[in-house]
């Protein structure tokens, strides 16, 4: 038995040693090293001073820092409650769809979510298009006055967590599917001998049996806003992009731009608590719900 | 219930219906938008008015895209990155989800921890490392360099894992009774009970990749090494501000996603469901 536990670790290291390899490499490396660089005044690439927590400390009050965190939480704010109940009534309307009519309606809804984003950008871009954007002439039918979306502090972040919505709202709304089928139809069925309304049944049944996966939906987002990057970028092109700043798109500024790798590590330092704080809270309430069940 | 009842609901319920296929088809017009107005000559594209389908239908612009620009060679940039993100992950991710699962080893607890671990990282914030690190070993403007930190992968771990544990243990154990090899376990019992999980993942690995943009556009300066996702956003001057041209590039660079998606329509929306973590 001890020469088969033996081999069984040998296998096993075997196994995992290719996964060792790179997670070591692009994972366990690069988050000590981010660390390590944040404590000094090195340039992108090349070593540097140790300076401390200078480079944290210079983060409060400094303007560009300021309008990346806060334009991060408004960004936040605007897509994460907005589209997981954009993505919970689409998914209502969907689930009373049946068979071939479903599957197209769901993959109208879906294919967005599947696209790159560059390709995302340049639909948008175009559809929004200040001088000949489809949108405009719609504008233009009901009276608004023309605006150039995304060359405008007021428009830019809701425009950008619209775009964001329609792109990933398809992976939310598949959530959604999985948490409505998973309710047992005899619930409906009770309820409707008892003569319950519509709007009775979604909000004492649905609403609460959906809870779970609303939950799920809202973290799952949460987390993947707070890293938003491209679609702030790319629409920022020809645009304001230093009234536009995001976290991320702060820390590629001052690394790339600027070439200063250990002021942009602090930055990256600072998103990364973030993340990994709402994530371990996250994951505890999950387990507390566990338990609860 | 009475019969007029009956018909108020059933009439609330089609006009939930109709709204849904409504809001279905705006929903998806952006994506058909772009396609026609790419069908359009340039100057039918900037008419101040609504037409949806063009007066002349035109392939110019994706003749255009597919001589005169170098979105061939991005082509080949992306597909060989997406496959080789996708072989290395899917292959990596299998042998650890199933050492997780079905051998016992020291150690193995604290692995399973840092897998997990790595979920809550944001790769986001490791740009700058990964920058420095790939530069280091000299693969800034290389297909490896490219694919390198998008090997951290750690849903396709779990998956695999998650499937891995559904089998019993002792069915390792009388295979080894047997004395099959190891590997034949793995490849000729475990490996063909999850050839539906394995594709799936794989179609996503691949659209994944396709579609990363952040690291790909950090990694590359030498416009013949981009991506297409980022070379079509930053080459401007190949296509001008001309944009029927620019959206030819676009749906030629979301062609191959869009295609692999309603071809594995199944697949995909299981993957996704999966790596959600909800059994689908």
């Amino acid at each position: 038995m001890l020469r088969n536990t033996r081999r069984e670790t040998l296998v096993a290291l075997v196994l995992i040693a290719p996964f060792l390899a790179i997670y070591g490499l692009t994972f366990v490396y690069p988050t000590v090293a981010m660390v390590n660089l944040s404590f000094t005044d090195a340039p992108l690439i090349g070593p540097g001073e140790w300076v401390g927590f200078d480079n944290y400390t210079r983060l409060t009050g400094e303007r560009r820092f300021d309008t990346a965190f806060w334009n991060t939480a408004y960004f936040v704010a605007l897509s994460v409650i907005p589209g997981t109940f954009v993505a919970m009534v689409i998914a209502l309307g969907v689930s009373r769809l049946t068979g071939r009519m479903q599957a197209l309606v769901l993959a109208l809804f879906f294919l967005p979510y599947i696209l790159p984003v560059s390709v995302v950008y340049r639909l948008w871009d175009w559809t929004l298009n200040f001088q000949f954007g489809i949108a405009m002439y719609v504008f233009d039918l009901w009276g608004i006055e023309r605006v150039p979306i995304f060359k405008t502090t007021t428009w830019f972040m809701p425009a950008v967590a619209f775009v964001t919505i329609w792109w990933t709202c398809g992976f939310s709304i598949l959530l959604f599917l999985a948490g409505l089928r998973s309710i047992p139809a005899e619930i409906y069925e009770a309820a409707s001998l008892d003569n319950t309304g519509r709007w009775t049944m979604f909000r004492r049944i649905t609403w609460p049996l959906l809870w779970p996966v609303t939950a799920l939906v809202t973290t799952i987002q949460l987390i993947l806003q707070l890293k938003i990057f491209d679609q702030v970028y790319l629409f920022s092109t020809g645009g304001r992009p230093n009234d536009n700043l995001v976290l991320v798109y702060y820390i590629f500024q001052r690394a790339f731009v600027n070439n200063q790798g250990g002021r942009a590590a602090a930055i990256a330092v600072v998103l990364f608590l973030i993340v990994v704080i709402v994530s371990v809270l996250n994951f505890q309430l999950m387990r507390l719900a566990e338990r609860r069940k | 219930m009475t019969a007029s009842s009956a018909r108020q609901i059933n009439l609330i319920g089609g006009i939930i219906t109709l709204l849904t296929l409504i809001i279905a088809i705006l929903w998806a017009f952006p994506i058909y938008w772009g396609i026609v107005s790419s069908l359009k000559p340039e100057n039918e594209v900037v008419r101040p008015y609504i037409e949806l389908w063009p007066d002349t239908l035109t392939f110019e612009h994706y003749i255009f895209a597919l001589t005169e620009t170098q979105i061939g060679r991005w082509y080949i940039n992306s597909i060989a990155t997406a496959v080789g993100a996708t072989i290395l992950t899917i292959s990596t991710s299998m042998l650890v989800g199933y050492a997780l699962s079905q051998l016992r080893f020291p150690l193995r607890r604290p692995l399973y921890w840092l897998i997990l671990a790595s979920f809550m990282v944001p790769t986001q914030t490791l740009i700058i490392n990964h920058f420095v690190l790939v530069a280091n070993m000299g693969l800034l403007n290389t297909w490896a360099g490219i694919i390198l930190p998008q090997l951290i992968n750690p849903v396709v771990i779990i998956v695999y894992k998650q499937f891995f544990d559904q089998v019993p243990r002792d069915f390792r154990e009388a295979a080894v009774m047997d004395n099959a090899g190891e590997f034949r376990i793995l490849f000729k019992v475990y490996m063909p009970m999850n050839w539906g999980v394995t594709t799936a993942l794989a179609i996503v690995t691949f659209i994944w990749s396709w579609n990363s943009f952040l690291w790909p556009f950090l990694a590359v300066t030498k416009t013949e090494m981009m991506t297409i996702t980022v070379g079509i956003t930053q080459v401007s001057d190949a296509f001008g501000v001309y944009y029927a041209s620019q959206l030819a590039a676009a749906v030629l660079a979301g062609l191959p996603v869009a295609l692999a998606y309603l071809l594995f329509q199944r697949r995909v929306t299981q993957a996704i469901t999966l790596s959600a973590g909800i059994k689908g």
